[in-house]
């Protein structure tokens, strides 16, 4: 019988330890198969955060290099100096690239690191159990905004790619988003192109992911892909910010 | 090959690239600028890499990822600036990376002032950051001395994958001496086989990681970096001694401050007082076996710093009980005096301390 689908070479045999809905497992797959259709697992390299992706080393069938909170772009930015002609990416979360690493990654993309970045925002901080990130939406409840996040208190949450996408040295800048399969395609080909920048050495580019977290969120993974439909995208349009040919 | 006369941190930066230091990540801080400014100007000319870092944070996280991808990689800061960068300095030592710091010690707490000092000593030495871990840590108390250690501190740093500091204080930075660059002993490297440098589709994943979520695991880890810990300490350790076997009195110095001891005990020796020396050039692992040699007829310790008294601790726990230790210090960036030094030796030998 011929075979008409198989697992992308991109990941490991190891199962994901995700939360039942949580959509950092199709991220993952988008990436890998990216990567493997590229043809660049040899000389990828790709670095870790702290947060709920932070075993992602154990996931991607290539070398990868565990950072910590926030730091993931200074490391990604060590390994590229010394391997110019590898395809570095990190993978961080909104607490952690939008919180503790707002310096690393708003550098790293001053620089024109010629990095990817896969930014998961998901309005909350999910291995912690809950808290407020600065993406959680105005109202939005969290373990350390119990009454709903209020902005004369806590501010507006931050839109971090149209933020990136003043900065000269970011040459790629767009939001997608995993809530159906018509997102999902549109998810893998702005990643893809997101390592074609690299690959071409034009310079830094960040795909920001807009994902669930049924589990603090307290919704059923299908209430929480309409959540997510319903109240991110409305702050956080999807579209692309930044091509290289803008840049230029 | 001759001798060259250099300032301190510029000779730092002369060594670690006669060493084979491609890549260095820094941040400005006083008084070690003109280490990260020679990197700026000469790594370029062999290949190699200087990069500024928005941060103290950042510039040791860039060594991070720069040592897991298996190259030869420095950074240097003062006091504050390495305070900054223990987070990094745990991960590293988590994860068993080679790479090499420079300290170029001033005073504190705080901003504290951009004179020299010896009060990082318990920063450098008890690990800084989270966790089980050390840091080899060379004092040197020259230039010839900076440069040989630095050099050296490359390859131990491979031999052991471990991060290595070197502390020097702003003297040792700022000063000028004549300096001459000699190959360090030959060691067996191992081959950086664990690196991410890409698989190239010739092996599996390489991964480099502190994170043990297993408690066992942890546990197993962290005993086996202290067993590594155990060989560095038998192998490793660095001293100086003098005068040990008819001392009345022994000091205890390193770095700067081991050079006005040296004037004061010539001065006491002209007044026919016998007076010791022990000169830690490893702080970690500190030179307990030193401490040994120490006879019988020597009426006590004199432990001088530029601190308020932090490696006296280590001086007491070397001694173990067998000889009072007394200590005299100036801190805030003040050096001690000599004749301070020698009023403090007389003090002990006269039964008055």
């Amino acid at each position: 019988m011929a075979k008409v689908f198989e697992k992308t070479k991109g990941l490991t045999d190891k199962p994901f330890h995700y939360c039942p809905g949580c959509t950092h497992g199709i991220i993952h797959r988008l990436v890998a198969e990216v990567l493997e259709e590229l043809g660049v697992l040899g000389k990828a390299i790709g670095v870790a955060p702290v947060g709920c992706s932070v075993f992602a080393y154990d996931y991607f069938n290539c070398d990868m290099h565990e950072a910590a909170h926030g730091r993931a772009p200074a490391v990604a930015t060590g390994i590229k100096r010394v391997h110019p002609d590898s395809v570095v990416f990190t993978y961080q979360g909104d607490g952690d690239l939008a919180s503790i690493g707002t310096a690393e990654i708003i550098h790293a993309a001053h620089r024109g690191e010629k990095i990817t970045t896969i930014f998961v925002n998901n309005a909350i901080y999910g291995m912690t159990g809950g808290q407020m990130a600065p993406t959680t939406l105005v109202g939005q409840k969290a373990t350390t905004a119990p009454y709903g996040r209020d902005e004369n208190h806590a501010g507006r949450p931050l839109k971090v790619s149209e933020m990136l996408a003043t900065i000269h040295g970011a040459k790629f800048v767009e939001r997608v988003s995993v809530h159906n399969p018509a997102n999902i395609r549109k998810a893998k080909k702005a990643i893809k192109k997101a390592f074609e920048v690299q690959l071409a050495g034009e310079g830094f580019a960040i795909v920001e992911v807009l994902s669930t977290c049924p589990t603090n969120w307290g919704l059923t993974p299908t209430e929480a892909l309409k959540w997510l439909e319903e109240n991110m995208l409305p702050y956080y349009p999807l579209g692309n910010f930044r091509t290289p040919e803008e840049v230029k | 090959m001759a001798k060259i006369l250099m300032k301190g941190n510029e000779a730092i930066g002369a060594a670690a690239i006669k060493a084979g230091c491609k890549y260095f990540f820094g941040y400005p801080i006083t008084p070690q600028n003109e280490l990260p400014e020679y990197m700026a100007r000469e790594l370029p000319k062999v290949g190699g890499v200087f990069l500024q870092a928005e941060s103290e944070v950042a510039a040791i996280n860039m060594v991070y990822g720069a040592a897991g991808a298996g190259a030869r990689v420095m950074t240097s800061s003062s006091s504050p600036g390495i305070a900054l960068k223990q987070e990094g300095i745990s991960y590293i030592a988590g994860a068993e990376l080679p790479c090499v710091i420079v300290n170029i010690v001033r005073g504190g707490p705080g901003l504290g002032g951009i004179q020299p000092a010896q009060s990082d000593y318990y920063q450098s030495t008890r690990g800084g950051g989270n966790g089980d871990y050390r840091t080899v840590v060379y004092a040197p108390a020259t230039l010839q001395e900076t440069v040989d250690l630095v050099m050296e501190a490359f390859d131990v740093a491979d031999q052991y994958r471990i991060p290595v500091m070197v502390v020097g204080d702003g003297m040792i930075g700022q000063m000028m001496e004549p300096v001459e660059f000699k190959e360090p002993k030959k060691r067996d490297l191992p081959a950086k086989d664990w690196a991410t440098d890409g698989t190239k589709g010739q092996r599996k994943p390489n991964i480099i990681n502190s994170l043990f979520i297993d408690p066992k695991e942890l546990e197993d880890h962290v005993w086996r970096l202290e067993e590594k810990y155990k060989v560095i300490k038998e192998n490793e350790v660095r001293y100086e001694t003098y005068n040990l076997e008819d001392a009345d009195v022994v000091v205890v110095a390193y770095g700067t401050t081991s050079r006005v001891v040296k004037n004061a005990i010539a001065k006491c020796e002209a007044e026919g007082l016998k007076v010791g020396l022990i000169r830690p050039i490893t702080l970690w692992p500190f030179p307990d076996e030193a401490f040994e040699k120490i006879s019988d007829k020597t009426k006590g310790i004199l432990t001088v710093e530029m601190s308020t008294g932090q490696m006296v601790d280590d001086v007491k726990i070397a001694i173990n009980g067998r000889k009072p230790v007394y200590f005299y210090g100036r801190t805030g960036g003040m050096v001690p005096e000599p004749d301070a030094i020698v009023a403090e030796i007389k003090k002990i030998a006269g039964g008055e301390r």
